[in-house]
């Protein structure tokens, strides 16, 4: 049975409703243009945003005097040597006028004596990140761009909508592809500008600290496009995700709000502080970069000196129940239905995997190498480099998807309405229509690559486990198969599973090969076999889809503009160009059909 | 480890996308102190039936609010309800449209595919 797909007019399609969607539609929406926001799960629900606990990093200046350049200074050192300038620079430049702009719209951040307060982040130099009391400030963000959506006519809503691919026509893109989950309606989406912003990949691995739905979407629509992604290497693991004892109905990163506020000790399994011993004495304040407290806390485990469940134990034992209270209040309830009293006891933390430095390739304003394609948020790749500051993605969230936004609304008013043609979408339609007996356990394969994804690509790598993890990653690709199950009409999770599976495992592949040819240790990519962090590798790997295998290229990270606007110091040391192809790169493994 | 009997919660899972036909499957999870009702569900969907419904997104953190469903009768999020070693009866929110299994309509009407 042929199904004729349902079409859907828009100027602007934005995909994925967390901040950076959120606020990518309301502000192409300002500018004039008739908005659709979709998202494969409900609305302003699912991704990261809503799961973000505290610090949003932002030179107000009103805690103490401060400057977007300094901010700025400390975002470049975070990266080692790998920070995209521009796109660095305008993430700090523009963040106090959203900071600003969410506070007149009620989001209601932490205040003291009448102003905005904020407090030290590792790798910050003086209290920048505000934070909305208590642990709520993803639910307080996700909650105020709602209800200005809602006041906005032109910005249509659509959940449960997943996008399968996006729409090219004469290297241009015109719109999307995709189903309706709920009842398995095929959708194509005509659009003048299109804007990615579905989060990261952190689903990837087995622990992670995101909502199920951020399996890399973004980057393999991207990819499967045409568009060139970068850094696709940096992952970030947040070194003190929850480990024991299980405790639910809180965020796997909870202890870190507890440690801006708190201090609190990291101790190995013989109750020893060892931080200092991997190059940072904490002495009770919480200063270690994620970099570095991931790798002290892998090796203190591999040392046999780790906690009873494989990671360190943190201890708020110094605090009282008091000051417990005053600084988490109700949290602390939470605490206790858990039977968890942090007076009394330590808990168990381990590296999770927390947040995406890689993505698609972008300029300052938004825009891909495809004509009618944006990015906003943690879709885009090279503003945090190899490593990302604390508090800086959901800063990214507000100003790429704001800057977004903007411009997929200047280049709605300048062009015709597209008219995509089902030929233009032929492939994702045979996807949709495909009428196939239903294969393995779809569950069961994401778990897989959950767990390869875990042993071979997780913060400390080699070759051995790299190349290991590239194969079991496309021994599923072959189970899976180029079909996915067939149409079971409304919620068909297998049939989803399969879709999100197709591109989990692109992803997986562009950050294992990309793994694998950086042969040197910088920021979130730790070689074990590669120990050194070598000036020949400041650059970029961009991987690229090319005739269904992936292609990896490199080029210099280098500055080729000072921008008077931001008067900053360069970077102490850093070579300002590396010659291209410096280092000898093959094209990519062979890849497979997707 | 323990030679212990491995505890056993069993859930009763309403299925199906008719509500006029009522159809329960049961299904056994190994249960560990300290699970929730999604953990288990989750269990079984990659152990043993990758086609039950449910929604979720956030996991553990009762962030995204998705994940309501009937526990024995009673409305709770799965990913906060506890799994215990007994019996356990889940079915889809009475008072919402059902989509299949334990997924209902929970969005508001302005943010469903069917509003124009």
């Amino acid at each position: 049975m042929i199904i004729d797909p349902i079409i859907i007019d828009t100027d602007v399609l934005v995909v994925g409703s967390g901040a950076a969607g959120m606020y990518a539609a309301i502000e192409a929406a300002r500018g004039g243009a008739q908005v659709l926001l979709v998202d494969r799960s409900l609305i302003g629900r699912g991704g990261a945003t809503v799961m973000a606990q505290m610090t949003v990093a932002v030179a107000l200046g009103e805690e103490v005097p401060d400057d977007p350049a300094n901010h700025y200074r400390d975002t470049i050192a975070a990266g080692r040597g790998l920070c995209d300038e521009k796109l660095a620079q305008f993430l700090c430049e523009d963040a106090p006028d959203c900071i600003r702009e969410l506070d007149r719209w009620g989001v209601g951040w932490a205040r003291k004596d009448g102003h905005i307060t904020a407090t030290t982040a590792p790798g910050h130099d003086r209290p920048r990140c505000v934070y909305v009391d208590f642990i709520n400030t993803g639910p307080a963000v996700s909650k105020t761009l709602r209800m200005q959506m809602a006041r906005n006519p032109a910005i249509r809503k659509i959940g449960d909508l997943c996008v399968i691919d996006l729409v090219v026509s004469d290297g241009e893109v015109v719109g999307a592809i995709g189903y309706h989950v709920g009842s398995s309606a095929p959708v194509i989406i005509a659009a003048k500008a299109t804007v990615l912003a579905t989060g990261g990949l952190t689903r990837l691995f087995g622990r992670n600290s995101a909502s199920a739905n951020m399996g890399g979407d973004g980057y393999a629509l991207a990819l499967r496009a045409g568009c060139p992604l970068i850094d696709m290497e940096f992952v970030q693991f947040f070194p003190i995700g929850h480990l024991a004892p299980r405790l639910i109905g809180m965020d796997p990163i909870m202890w870190d709000p507890f440690r801006y506020k708190l201090g609190g000790r990291l101790l190995n399994g013989r109750m020893e502080e060892f931080t200092s011993a991997y190059g940072s004495d904490e002495d009770g304040r919480y200063v270690l970069t994620r970099d570095l407290a991931t790798y002290a806390i892998i090796k203190e485990v591999e040392a046999g000196r780790g906690s009873p469940h494989g990671g360190a134990w943190l201890s708020f034992a110094h605090c009282s129940e008091a000051a417990l209270r005053e600084a988490f209040g109700p949290v602390i309830d939470r605490l206790a239905a858990n039977n968890i009293d942090l007076t009394r006891q330590p808990v168990e933390v381990a590296p999770i995997a927390h947040y995406h430095m890689g993505g698609v390739e972008a300029d300052a304003t938004m825009a891909t190498e495809l004509p009618g394609l944006y990015v906003a948020g943690e879709v885009v790749g090279g503003a945090n480099g190899a490593n990302r500051l604390s508090g800086n993605a959901l800063t990214e969230a507000f100003v790429f998807g704001r800057r977004a936004g903007t411009s997929a609304g200047e280049r709605a008013r300048r062009i015709a309405q597209q008219r995509p043609r089902p030929r233009h979408a032929a492939a994702a339609l045979d996807l949709l229509r495909a009428d196939t007996s239903a294969r393995g356990n779809t569950a069961s394969m994401i778990a897989r690559l959950q767990a390869i994804m875990a042993m071979g690509v997780g913060p400390l790598r080699n070759r051995a486990n790299l190349e290991c993890a590239l194969d079991d990653v496309a021994a599923i690709a072959a189970e899976l198969g180029t079909l996915p199950p067939r149409r079971a009409g409304a919620f068909d999770l297998e049939r989803l599973d399969w879709f999100d599976l197709r591109n989990m495992l692109t992803v997986a592949h562009a950050v294992a090969a990309a793994a694998v040819k950086r042969t040197e240790s910088r920021g979130a990519h730790q070689r074990e076999d590669f120990p050194q962090m070598l000036p020949q590798w400041q650059l970029h790997q961009s991987v690229r889809w090319r005739d269904g295998s992936l292609e990896i290229s490199c080029a210099p990270n280098f500055s080729d503009a000072s921008d008077p606007r931001l008067d900053s110091p360069p970077l102490s040391g850093r070579k300002e160009t590396v010659e291209r192809d410096s280092v000898s790169l093959q094209g990519g493994r062979s890849g497979w059909r997707s | 480890m323990s030679q212990e009997t491995q505890q056993i919660a069993k859930l009763k899972i309403w299925r199906g996308t008719d509500r006029d036909a009522k159809r329960f499957d049961s299904y056994e999870v190994p249960f560990e102190p300290g699970q929730s009702v999604l953990d288990g569900l989750r269990w079984l969907r990659i152990n043993r039936d990758a086609s039950i419904a449910v929604r979720f997104s956030c996991i553990n953190a009762n962030a995204c609010k998705e994940c309501m469903i009937q526990l024995d009768g009673h409305t709770v999020y799965a990913c906060t309800a506890r799994l215990e070693p007994r019996e356990m009866t889940l079915t889809p929110l009475p008072n919402k449209k059902l989509i299949r299994d334990l997924v209902t309509e929970i969005a508001p009407p302005s943010e469903r595919f069917a509003a124009k």
